[in-house]
């Protein structure tokens, strides 16, 4: 997909993550608005994936290890024919395919694995990634953790093995927004430079802003091009909380809750999405 | 059986917390980027100097609190329950359990009742990994009103380590204002003769239902509310059982190691007893609203019913 198609690809997604929300009466909108650009440049143009054939063994994999981002992850599954659209207006409900957080017990389509508990997504991409080399596959693992996932201590340890093993077909995608549960990370708990401490950790870093569709498409090209470089990626998206909807940008109150019915109206104009009748 | 008044077990924590913080000022609170959401807001407006969020980091934070207890501060340290006994066990055990240092552990968002978010945050196993640990008390209020009591205690139990179990939806008020927890003691809520409901948490109010229902068809039950899950309350609960001779254990919790393993343990060593254990049967949950997964997991007064009818049979 070209550039001015991946924009307004992942603007249509956004009006998919407000709406499921909305509807399912709770959620975490903004981190999902705020992932949606890296994320629809990663599924409409990097990841070499098939719909039809969600267990094809020689498939790219992309891990969502801060779970409660998945509203993105879901309306971009969907949208690539992983299971039917109108799943999404079901979100959270009793028996519903779309569980509140990831889940591959429940068999989601497209979902590679279980998660909801920060900390636990990066080891299981580098044990994937570990695996696709063992087994000889040309997989690249992809895997997004948030910044306040960060100050769990899990990451630190997969970062340090990742480099150990020289594990190149792994790309971490830190969604950089600054903002977690109780308030902006600088004052619950700063993690500081993240993109300073991967380098110091072995890792290739690129910097960008995650709503710079080329600067997106050309990190992702350099991680291509890293292959045989034997060090894993990092690619640190200074995100904004609820991009695209003025008053929820970079507002932590954001990170979960739906909107009422007018501010989804308000959202969706701002967005300039219009509700298919 | 209708309830007058609804309150969720964790503003009551939160609030009596931030009005202990005035008399002990030894009481430490700490969370992990949930200050909201386990109320230790509450306390962190009114003593900021003695507030820590330690961020998303449930391991530091409980070897933090750990390092307070060890100073002599009394530290209350909160996160969700799937957070604080999962994420952090090893910590628990290691530096808070085996040493047997006095750190509140209060958990907040326990259960099915999490609802919408799902089995990743819905703890129902989290009574058996205290349970089993060596020195740690485990305490599962009923209502606010106990959740308040136990917040008092807990402050002054210097003796060893405390996990509370709290939960995130507004639960009925059972008790009377002047309840007085006593650790151990298991309170006979409702007296009956058929069948003995042993109960803790939320399923306390859905005993207290359905006894009422058990009462139409003629079956006289009694409730026990089992707050005290460690140490259990044994005198109680073998009397009730002598004179039932049949038993229901409810627990919004797995049927394993919880509340139910531990009336059976009791019972299968001391007075070998019909017992049928209401809660998770080894599964994990799933999204949905509280009162539609407790109804749809039978951790209702219907499923009481079903389960008295069931162990009455035997
Ligand atoms: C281990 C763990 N602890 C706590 C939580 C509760 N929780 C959910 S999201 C979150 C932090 C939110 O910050 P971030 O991950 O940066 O996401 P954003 O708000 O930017 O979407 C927390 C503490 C959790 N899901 N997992």
């Amino acid at each position: 997909m070209e550039i001015e198609a991946l924009k307004r690809k992942a603007n249509a997604l956004r009006g998919d993550v407000l709406r499921m929300v909305t509807l399912a009466d709770s959620g975490h909108p903004g981190g999902a608005l705020g992932m949606a650009d890296v994320l629809t440049v990663l599924f409409y143009r990097f990841l070499r994936h098939d719909p039809l054939r969600p267990d094809w063994p020689e498939r790219d994999r992309f891990l969502l290890s801060n779970g409660h981002a998945c509203p993105i992850l879901y309306a971009i599954l969907a949208d690539r024919g992983y299971f039917p659209k109108e799943e999404l207006w079901l979100l959270r409900k009793l028996g519903a395919l779309l569980q509140g957080h990831p889940s591959t017990a429940w068999e989601i389509p497209g979902v590679e694995v279980s998660s909801g508990s920060l900390g636990n997504g990066l080891s299981v991409a580098l044990g994937m990634a570990m695996a696709a080399r063992l087994d000889g596959r040309d997989s690249r693992i992809y895997c997004s953790i948030s910044d306040a996932e960060c100050q769990e201590g899990q990451p630190w340890e997969a970062a340090t093995a990742a480099v150990h093993y020289g594990v190149d077909r792994l790309c971490a995608i830190l969604d950089w927004n600054g903002c977690q549960i109780d308030g902006h990370t600088k004052t619950v708990m700063d993690v500081g430079d993240l993109a300073a401490k991967f380098r110091a950790f072995g890792w290739n870093v690129c910097e960008i802003s995650g709503h710079d569709v080329d600067a997106i498409v050309s990190s992702f090209d350099a991680f291509l091009g890293a292959a045989g470089s034997g060090r894993p990626t990092f690619l640190a998206c200074r995100n904004t909380l609820g991009k695209g909807v003025s008053f929820m940008e970079d507002e932590p109150k954001w990170h979960h809750g739906a909107l009422s019915p007018d501010e989804l109206a308000r959202a969706l104009s701002e967005l300039g999405v219009v509700l298919p009748r | 059986m209708k309830f007058a008044r609804f309150e969720g077990t964790r503003d009551a924590y939160g609030a009596t917390l931030a009005k202990l913080g005035h008399e002990d000022p030894r009481i430490v609170a700490l969370t992990a980027d949930l200050a909201g959401s386990t109320k230790t807001s509450l306390f962190a407006k009114e003593h900021p100097s003695r507030f820590f969020n330690m961020g998303v980091a449930e391991a530091d934070m409980m070897g933090v609190a750990a390092g307070f207890a060890m100073s002599g501060f009394r530290p209350f340290a909160s996160t969700f329950a799937v957070f604080a006994t999962g994420k952090a066990w090893e910590q628990v055990r290691q530096v808070i359990a085996y040493p047997k240092v006095p750190v509140r552990i209060v958990a907040t968002h326990a259960g099915l009742t999490v609802g919408e978010d799902g089995a990743s945050h819905q703890m129902l196993e989290d009574l058996t990994l205290m349970r089993v640990l060596p020195h740690m008390t485990v305490i599962v209020p009923a209502d606010a009103i106990e959740a308040a009591a136990v917040t008092r205690f807990a402050a002054s139990h210097d003796e060893g380590p405390v996990y509370v179990r709290l939960s995130r939806e507004k639960f009925p008020i059972v008790l009377d204002e002047g309840y007085a927890f006593e650790l151990g003691k298991s309170p006979i809520l409702a007296a009956g003769t058929d069948v003995s409901i042993v109960a803790c948490g939320v399923m306390v109010s859905a005993a207290l239902q359905a006894r009422e229902l058990l009462g139409r068809d003629g079956i006289s039950a009694e409730v026990v509310n089992a707050s005290s899950v460690k140490p259990l309350d044994r005198e109680t609960i073998l009397a009730s059982a002598k004179k039932t001779r049949a038993v229901v254990t409810a627990e919004e919790h797995q049927v394993a190691g919880g509340l139910g393993s531990a009336v059976c343990e009791l019972l299968a060593e001391e007075r070998p007893t019909p017992v049928v254990r209401v809660g998770m049967q080894d599964e994990f949950g799933q999204s949905g609203s509280a009162d539609v997964l407790l109804a749809h997991y039978g951790l209702d007064a219907h499923g009481l019913v079903a389960a008295a009818k069931r162990v009455l049979a035997r």
